[in-house]
C-alpha cells in the first residue's frame, strides 16, 4: 500500500517537461487544429481518470459536465459579448451541478451500479432536453438553444478586457496546452495533498476510512465536483474549437468514448488517460477519413479486449512490466489502482 | 369519454412496451446480477432479423415470433461464452465489456445493412375509436407483452426449469451442491434473456423502423425499468413498468412526448435515491 501512496504523490518532472516540450514544439511540424482538439480530449480524459482511477468513482455520464461547460460558455458569451466571465461560469456551473448530484448520491450511499444508472440518466435527460429546444420559446437571454442544431456563432475566447482581441489558431492551441498542463499539475497537487491520500484510502476501504473519522461522502462529493469542473473547462474549450455546440456533446457516444480512453490508457495513473485520449482520438480522426470500418466497431473491440485482457490498461500494463523488471522479476503486489482488489478490500493492512 | 379511452389505451400500451423491452434485461439482471448494456442492440438486432426475413418473403409473424428470438438468442449465447462468462461477479467490468459489445454491434450492423433507416409496414391496420384514429398494431403489442410476462411467470413459478433457475439465483452454491452446474444455468439464462430481447425487437420493428443506432432508444428505458424494479424479475418489471408507463403518458398528454420521457427519467433518479435496492428491495420481496 505504501508504494501506491508514494506513487500517487510522485511527480516525474523529467517526463512532464519532455511532454510539455513536445506539446510546445508541435506547431513547428504540424497544423494546430487537430492537436488542439486532441489536447482538449486529453483534458476531458484526465478529469475522468482522476476521479475513476484515484477515487474509484465511475461516472457513466461524464459527458454531462463536458456538455454543460460547452453550453454554459456558448450561452454566456452570447449574452455578455465577451469571454472571461463565461469561461469562469463554464467551470463553476458544472462543478456546482456535480456537487449537488454527487451529494445526493454519496450521502444517499448509492452503490456503484446504481450510480452508473443515475449518471447515465442525467446525461440522457440533458441530451433529450437540449435536442427538444428548437424554436423561439427556448431561449436564455439572447441565446436561442436551437434544439438539435445547437447554438452556432457565439463569440469565441478573447483576451480579458478587450472583446475585439479574439484568441484562435496558434495562440488558442497554446492556451489549451496551458489549460491541460495546468490541470495535470493541479491533479498531481491534489493527489499529493492530504485530501488526495484520504481519497485513496476511501477507494481502498471506505468503511475503514470512515471509522478513522473521515467523512467519505464529503470527500467523494468534492472530487466529483472538482473533476466536473475540469470536464466543464474541456467542454468550454471544445465549444471554442468547434465554434458550435450541439446536443451531441451530451451524447452517450461522448460518455463511452471518454471511458474507453481512460480504461485503455490506464486506470490509476494520470498520464495513462491522457495518452489514451491522444492515441485513440487520433485513431478516431483517421478512421473518420474512410468509410470501410466504422469507428464504433473499433472502439467496441478495444473496450472488450481491454476489459478482458488488460484490466489496468496499456499504460498500467507497461508500468507493471517495467517495475517487475526493475525489481528483478519479483512479483509486485501493490500496483496503482488494481480494480479487482478495490471491490474486495483486504482484511489486513500491509 | 373517447379521449379518456384513448389516454387509457395509450397508458396500457406504454406499460406493455416497457415490460416487453425490459423482460430480457430483467431476467439477466435478476438471475445473474449482470447488467447487459448491449441490451438495446440486442433488441435492435431482433428488429433487423424480422425486417430482413420479412423482406425475404417469410411470413412476418413467423419472423418476429420465431426467427428474431432464435437469431438474437444464438448471438447472446456467443456473447456469453466469449465475453460475459469471464466477468461474473465483476459488475462494473461487465457493464463496460457489454458496452463494448454494444458499440461492436452498431458497427457491424452499419457494415452489413448500411447506415440508413429500414422498415416494414405494420401487418394490422388501424381502427377508429370515436373520433380518434388508433394503431391496431398497438393491441398486438399489448397482447404479446401480456403473454410474455404471464409465460415467464408460469415458467419460473411452476416448472422444473424455473425452479432450478430460481434456486441458482437464490444460492448458486446450494444449486451446485445439488448437482446443477450454475455456469450452465447462467449460460442458458443469458441466452433466454437475449432471445426475449430479440422477440421484443422483432415485435416492435414494424412500429418504429430501424437504424443501426436504434438500440440507444431502448437501453435507457429498459435500464431504468429494471434497475428501479429491483432484482425480482416479474414483480419488479411489472411494478416499475406501471409507474413509468403511467407517468410517461400522463405527462406526454399534458405537454409533449419529450417531457413525458424527461419526467420518466427524472422520476427514475428520485426513486433510486429513495430506494437504492429498487422497488422490490422494499416491497414484494418474496415474489418471483
Amino acid at each position: 500500500m505504501n508504494d501506491e501512496f508514494k506513487a500517487a504523490g510522485r511527480m516525474r518532472w523529467g517526463w512532464f517537461i519532455a511532454f510539455a516540450l513536445v506539446l510546445v514544439l508541435l506547431p513547428l511540424v504540424s497544423e494546430t487544429s487537430t492537436p488542439t482538439l486532441l489536447a482538449i480530449w486529453a483534458l476531458f480524459a484526465l478529469s475522468l481518470g482522476l476521479m475513476w482511477g484515484y477515487a474509484g468513482i465511475l461516472s457513466f455520464g461524464h459527458a454531462a459536465y463536458f456538455g454543460l461547460g460547452a453550453y454554459t460558455y456558448a450561452i454566456g458569451s452570447i449574452n455578455l459579448g465577451e469571454s472571461t466571465a463565461p469561461l469562469l461560469l463554464a467551470i463553476l456551473l458544472p462543478a456546482f451541478v456535480a456537487a449537488v448530484i454527487g451529494a445526493m448520491m454519496f450521502y444517499g450511499r448509492i452503490s456503484d451500479v446504481y450510480m452508473g444508472v443515475i449518471t447515465l440518466v442525467i446525461t440522457l435527460i440533458l441530451f433529450k432536453f437540449m435536442s427538444a429546444t428548437a424554436g423561439d420559446a427556448y431561449r436564455i437571454g439572447d441565446a436561442r438553444l436551437g434544439g438539435f442544431n445547437g447554438i452556432p456563432a457565439f463569440p469565441i475566447l478573447n483576451v480579458p478586457g478587450d472583446a475585439s482581441l479574439t484568441i484562435y489558431g496558434l495562440p488558442y492551441y497554446y492556451f489549451v496546452v496551458v489549460c491541460l498542463l495546468g490541470c495535470y499539475l493541479l491533479a498531481r497537487w491534489v493527489l499529493a495533498s492530504g485530501f488526495g491520500r484520504v481519497l485513496l484510502c476511501i477507494r481502498e476501504n471506505e468503511a475503514r476510512a470512515e471509522l478513522l473519522g473521515y467523512n467519505a461522502a464529503a470527500y467523494k462529493t468534492a472530487i466529483f465536483a472538482l473533476t466536473a469542473a475540469m470536464a466543464g473547462l474541456a467542454g468550454c474549450l471544445f465549444a471554442n474549437w468547434a465554434e458550435i455546440v450541439t446536443p451531441a456533446v451530451f451524447g452517450l457516444g461522448q460518455s463511452v468514448e471518454v471511458i474507453i480512453w481512460v480504461i485503455a490508457g490506464g486506470l490509476g495513473s494520470l498520464a495513462g488517460p491522457m495518452i489514451g485520449a491522444l492515441v485513440l482520438g487520433m485513431l478516431k480522426l483517421l478512421l473518420g477519413e474512410q468509410t470501410l470500418i466504422d469507428n464504433s466497431l473499433v472502439l467496441g473491440v478495444i473496450l472488450i479486449l481491454v476489459v478482458l485482457l488488460l484490466p489496468r490498461g496499456i499504460f498500467g500494463a507497461l508500468t507493471t512490466w517495467r517495475t517487475r523488471r526493475e525489481r528483478g522479476g519479483a512479483r509486485i503486489e501493490s500496483g496503482a489502482g488494481s480494480r479487482r482488489r478495490r471491490r474486495t478490500p483486504r482484511a489486513e493492512a500491509s | 369519454m373517447d379521449y379518456a379511452a384513448v389516454v387509457a389505451l395509450e397508458i396500457v400500451y406504454m406499460i406493455a412496451f416497457l415490460a416487453l423491452i425490459s423482460a430480457g434485461l430483467a431476467i439477466v439482471f435478476g438471475m445473474m446480477r449482470v447488467i447487459n448494456l448491449a441490451h438495446g442492440e440486442f433488441v435492435m438486432l431482433g428488429g433487423y432479423a424480422t425486417i430482413a426475413s420479412a423482406k425475404a418473403g417469410i411470413n412476418i409473424y413467423f419472423a418476429m415470433l420465431v426467427i428474431s428470438p432464435l437469431v438474437v438468442g444464438l448471438w447472446g449465447l456467443i456473447v456469453e461464452r466469449v465475453v460475459v462468462r469471464h466477468l461474473y461477479g465483476r459488475m462494473v467490468d461487465t457493464m463496460l465489456a457489454t458496452w463494448g459489445v454494444s458499440l461492436l454491434m452498431v458497427g457491424l450492423v452499419k457494415l452489413v445493412f448500411g447506415n440508413t433507416a429500414v422498415s416494414v409496414p405494420a401487418p394490422i391496420p388501424g381502427y377508429q375509436l370515436g373520433s380518434f384514429q388508433m394503431g391496431g398494431y398497438n393491441l398486438f403489442i399489448i397482447a404479446v407483452a401480456t403473454l410474455t410476462v404471464l409465460g415467464l411467470w408460469l415458467l419460473l413459478r411452476y416448472t422444473r426449469v424455473g425452479l432450478i433457475a430460481r434456486g441458482a439465483m437464490q444460492s448458486a452454491d446450494v444449486a451446485a451442491s445439488l448437482g446443477y452446474n450454475p455456469k450452465l444455468v447462467y449460460m442458458w439464462t443469458f441466452t433466454a434473456g437475449a432471445a426475449l430481447s430479440g422477440l421484443a425487437g422483432g415485435v416492435l420493428a414494424p412500429l418504429t423502423g430501424l437504424l443501426p443506432s436504434s438500440g440507444g432508444a431502448y437501453i435507457a428505458k429498459a435500464f431504468i425499468v429494471v434497475i428501479t424494479g429491483g432484482a425480482t424479475v416479474i414483480a419488479g418489471t411489472l411494478s416499475s413498468s406501471v409507474i413509468f408507463g403511467t407517468i410517461n403518458q400522463l405527462v406526454s398528454f399534458g405537454s409533449t412526448p419529450v417531457f413525458g420521457e424527461l419526467a420518466m427519467l427524472a422520476l427514475a433518479i428520485v426513486l433510486l435515491r429513495l430506494m437504492p435496492q429498487g422497488i422490490t428491495g422494499r416491497f414484494f420481496r418474496n415474489s418471483a
